[in-house]
């Protein structure tokens, strides 16, 4: 073209191919963002739970505690039940066992006369710091890490919780 | 390299005799009311888009599809934007469709050899408010249950059949689970895909007739 002006065509061409695509980047960044949102999600469960004062939980027996984690997915809440014993060893030292059998994820329950946890289930003995006596279970209990806080006593919620293997 | 790409493409394929075909046409002079048709088809479309989005977190249920939209709207990024780009595109569709075809009205386009045009166009109107009135429903407000409460109690007082047509547009004698889940099925489904066919019948009998001149003082 030896002209320098540019065609009433080409100019509708140029036109509609630039706002063709901006309109595209614009809507395209944010469909794909949309798309791909809850991977872009992250989510810690991890939190420290509050479990009353450390005098509340006597010296040399375990203790049972429990506790509630709700969940949002989308739009749909669970409320989860977790439950574990403190086993105060001495002024200073104390486990927080989790009360799920590392066999099948049933509650144990502490039994004083046998100074053992029982698991209902099948059977399975642990002992008061959580190793395993007798019984189907692969691992000792698991235990939940604590704190000490103006004293009150908190255990740390894991960010992926064990339980749910 | 690309044109060698391209040419082994339009020789299969025939792009270029399809450009000529579909949008290098002849226009008789016209103005702005003649792209009403085209921005029909933008919207239809766009709705299109948005509404295929909008179903990766909608959930046609009682029981869920108000949260649902409740977490698109706060929970999902740009879930805003989606949703309202639909909302308000439906009310803007209606507006759209019904302005063209006023135009078509008023300029006699509607004439011989144009009849099929003007009828299959007609129903796309009604299509078109169809989608509105079942769409509607879907977020499962009181205002959606109301409106659809006293919509299809409309067509319930049609004389004799009236009490069918209330039951087969409500899945049953009350608005429920089955009107939701039904009127969902029209909204996605069936009313877009005879939409979508009868857009294809609306663009052959143009692009087979040629767009209207408007009348001058001969016609």
């Amino acid at each position: 073209m030896a002209s320098n002006r540019i065609s009433r065509r080409d100019f509708v061409k140029v036109t509609t191919a630039a706002l063709g695509s901006i309109m595209t980047v614009a809507l395209g960044i944010p469909f794909i963002s949309y798309l791909i949102d809850p991977a872009l999600k992250t989510e810690s469960g991890e939190a420290w739970i509050p479990l009353g004062p450390l005098d509340s939980f006597p010296i040399g027996t375990p203790k049972a505690f429990s506790f509630t984690r709700s969940h949002i997915n989308g739009w749909e809440k669970t409320v989860n039940s977790y439950g574990g014993f403190i086993l105060r060893k001495s002024e200073t030292k104390l486990i927080a066992l989790s009360n799920r059998c590392t066999h099948l994820s049933c509650s144990v329950n502490w039994n004083e006369e046998a100074n053992e946890y029982i698991c209902p289930c099948h059977d399975a003995h642990f002992g008061p710091e959580g190793e395993v006596h007798d019984g189907p279970p692969p691992t000792p209990l698991d235990r939940f890490e604590t704190k000490e806080e103006d004293g009150n006593l908190y255990i740390l919620f894991p960010a992926v919780p064990a339980q749910e293997g | 390299m690309w044109k060698k790409i391209y040419a082994w493409l339009d020789e299969r394929l025939g792009f270029d005799d399809m450009y000529k075909m579909l949008l290098d046409r002849p226009e008789p002079h016209g103005n702005w009311w003649n792209t009403l048709g085209s921005a029909s088809l933008f919207l239809f479309l766009l709705q299109g888009t948005t509404g295929i989005f909008l179903t990766v977190y909608y959930t046609p249920s009682p029981d869920h599809a108000y949260d649902s939209i409740q977490y698109i709207m706060n929970g999902v990024a740009y879930g805003w934007l989606v949703r309202g780009i639909h909302h308000w595109g439906a009310s803007l569709m209606v507006l759209i469709v019904f302005i063209h075809m006023l135009r078509v009205f008023f300029s006699a386009s509607y004439k011989y050899p144009r009849e099929l045009t003007w009828m299959v166009g007609s129903l796309l109107f009604l299509l078109t408010l169809s989608m509105g009135f079942t769409g509607y429903l879907l977020p499962f407000n009181q205002r959606a249950y109301w409106a659809t409460v006293v919509g299809t109690n409309i067509g319930g007082v049609v004389p004799g059949v009236g009490p069918m047509i209330l039951k087969v547009l409500r899945g049953g004698t009350d608005v429920s689970a089955l009107t939701l889940s039904r009127f969902f099925s029209a909204h996605i489904w069936m009313l877009p895909a005879t939409l979508a066919a009868l857009i294809g019948v609306h663009l052959y009998l143009i692009m087979r007739h040629g767009e209207s001149a408007y009348p001058d003082a001969d016609d």
